[in-house]
């Protein structure tokens, strides 16, 4: 054998195993190299994750809008598609300089962004876009659907959904949850269509113009509720709160009123 | 020869005799969950087969270096992060399947299976025998996956892959779906048959009783 080596590569492969050197060494390099493979799997293939989940999102517009009682009709009339909007929400009107595809770099820039105060803030989000892009469907001049995405915080995580509603501002027309990370099969259910079709045709708000809209503990017994889920309370009122949220005076509700006076 | 005898009952002796699923059941908790379709106990039992195979080389190339006491975090680490890389290859080119298999393709990460190979064998063996092991063993959970997925799903909903197999009774047909094949209990229930019928064809694989029972009832408490 040739006298001491100097490459400090095999002299760490050298040592014992027991060392406390290399037991550290060993633990370092392992974690670093895995670090790097994660990281590298995950950049590497996060566009297309994304180009999936925006692919995932339009079906489900799409299956929602379809599934509309008597929308394959109006959408015939009206020409077949509906109309694309970015709303400014504190004024309720079509924003001037912000158009669908300049959105995304919008709300990248944390100016158009509004903290909520602990009193607003029902559906836990902390923050609030400035801007939000809903979809129209004019009938005759008249809007008679609009839908709305929402999010909210449910048991699990956010809760994004998009909301479809009537011509009236009140009545619902149907629900899609676009993402959610619910406890599989109890707060999980609210993606099955089965418990999105109780909402069409609940209403939000009663006569006194007060919102009432709330997913049940149990079977819904008004016109204002929904079926809850059984097992699944926190995420029913994860539901109730975003949905109160987005429609009420923070959210969309300036949107909902110049609608109804007909300014839009 | 003896070589090649040696690495072909490596690989081909997990698939039954030795089958990690019936005779260590190891490995149940995903097998019950991801069987309601063939497609999805597929595509785990692919992911799982590549996830063991990869590491248990990765284990067995550095195993004169591991640290005796740090060898479970050592290996526990490999296992997650490849088990991260396959579930992100998952999400960005099978969606659809990525969404049916929900946490499950993490929770290999907490098979014993997996663990139990690169602990018993990888751990003492050349990278090609390691790998053949892990292979062989990888497929022999698969079997069993494919095995239950496919008849769950074949009698549950009457159909292989989502095609129409049999002809369902709403439909015109003969088949009355048996809805109990889709709940978790049915994968217990053929689970168990197919360890019955594995210990009958191999006697010695029949574990001794741990203990008799008592001759009277007793309350409990």
């Amino acid at each position: 054998m040739a006298g001491r080596d100097w490459n400090p590569w095999r002299r760490l492969l050298a040592l014992p195993n027991e060392s406390r050197t290399k037991t550290v060494l060993i633990a370092f390099l392992v974690s670093a190299s895995c670090a790097a493979l994660v990281s590298g799997a995950t950049v590497m293939l996060r566009p297309i994750q994304a180009a999936n989940r925006a692919a995932e999102e339009q079906a489900r517009i799409e299956a929602l809008v379809q599934g509309i009682p008597g929308m394959s009709a109006l959408l015939q009339q009206s020409g077949g598609t509906l109309s694309t909007v970015v709303i400014d929400l504190a004024t309720g009107r079509a924003a001037a300089e912000v158009s669908p595809e300049t959105l995304d770099a919008a709300l990248s820039d944390p100016g158009n962004w509004t903290a909520l105060g602990p009193g607003q803030d029902l559906a836990g989000l902390g923050q609030r876009p400035d801007f939000a892009q809903i979809f129209l469907l004019r009938d005759a001049g008249q809007i008679s659907l609009v839908l709305l995405p929402l999010s909210g915080r449910g048991y699990g995580g956010r809760i994004d959904a998009i909301l479809a509603l009537r011509g009236d501002m009140n009545t619902i027309a149907g629900l899609a949850v676009t993402q959610h990370s619910e406890t599989p099969g109890l707060g999980g259910r609210i993606e099955e269509a089965s418990w999105q079709a109780d909402f069409p045709g609940t209403e939000l708000r009663d006569e006194s113009g007060e919102m009432r809209f709330r997913v049940a503990r149990g079977p819904a017994s008004t016109v204002h509720e929904v079926d809850g889920i059984t097992g699944a309370t926190r995420t029913g009122r994860g539901v109730t709160e975003m949905v109160r949220f987005w429609l009420g005076p923070d959210g969309y509700g300036p949107l909902l009123d110049a609608i109804e006076r007909g300014e839009f | 020869m003896a070589a090649r005898t040696d690495v072909w009952t490596t690989l081909t002796d997990p698939l039954i005799r030795q089958n990690p699923v019936t005779l260590q059941i190891l490995g149940i908790c995903s097998a019950l969950a991801v069987t309601t379709t063939l497609a999805t106990a597929l595509t785990m039992s692919i992911s799982l087969t590549v996830v063991l195979t990869l590491a248990a080389g990765l284990v067995s190339v550095i195993r004169r270096h591991i640290p005796e006491t740090i060898r479970l975090i050592v290996q526990i680490v490999i296992v997650a992060s490849l088990v991260i890389v396959i579930d992100q290859i998952l999400q960005a080119y099978f969606a659809e399947i990525s969404r049916a298999l929900s946490v499950y393709v993490g929770l290999i990460t907490t098979n014993c299976l997996v663990l139990g190979r690169t602990e018993a064998y990888a751990r003492h063996h050349a990278p090609l025998p390691a790998m053949v092991d892990a292979f062989g063993n990888g497929l022999g959970y698969s079997l069993v996956l494919i095995l239950i997925g496919g008849l769950r799903e074949l009698f549950g909903k009457g159909e292989l892959f989502g095609h129409q197999v049999l002809p369902l009774a709403d439909a015109g047909g003969w088949f009355t779906p048996l809805s109990l094949m889709l709940l978790a209990p049915s994968a217990f229930f053929l689970l168990g048959l197919l360890v019955w019928t594995v210990r009958s064809l191999y006697p010695g694989q029949t574990e001794a009783p741990e203990h008799t029972p008592p001759l009277r009832a007793e309350p409990a408490e």
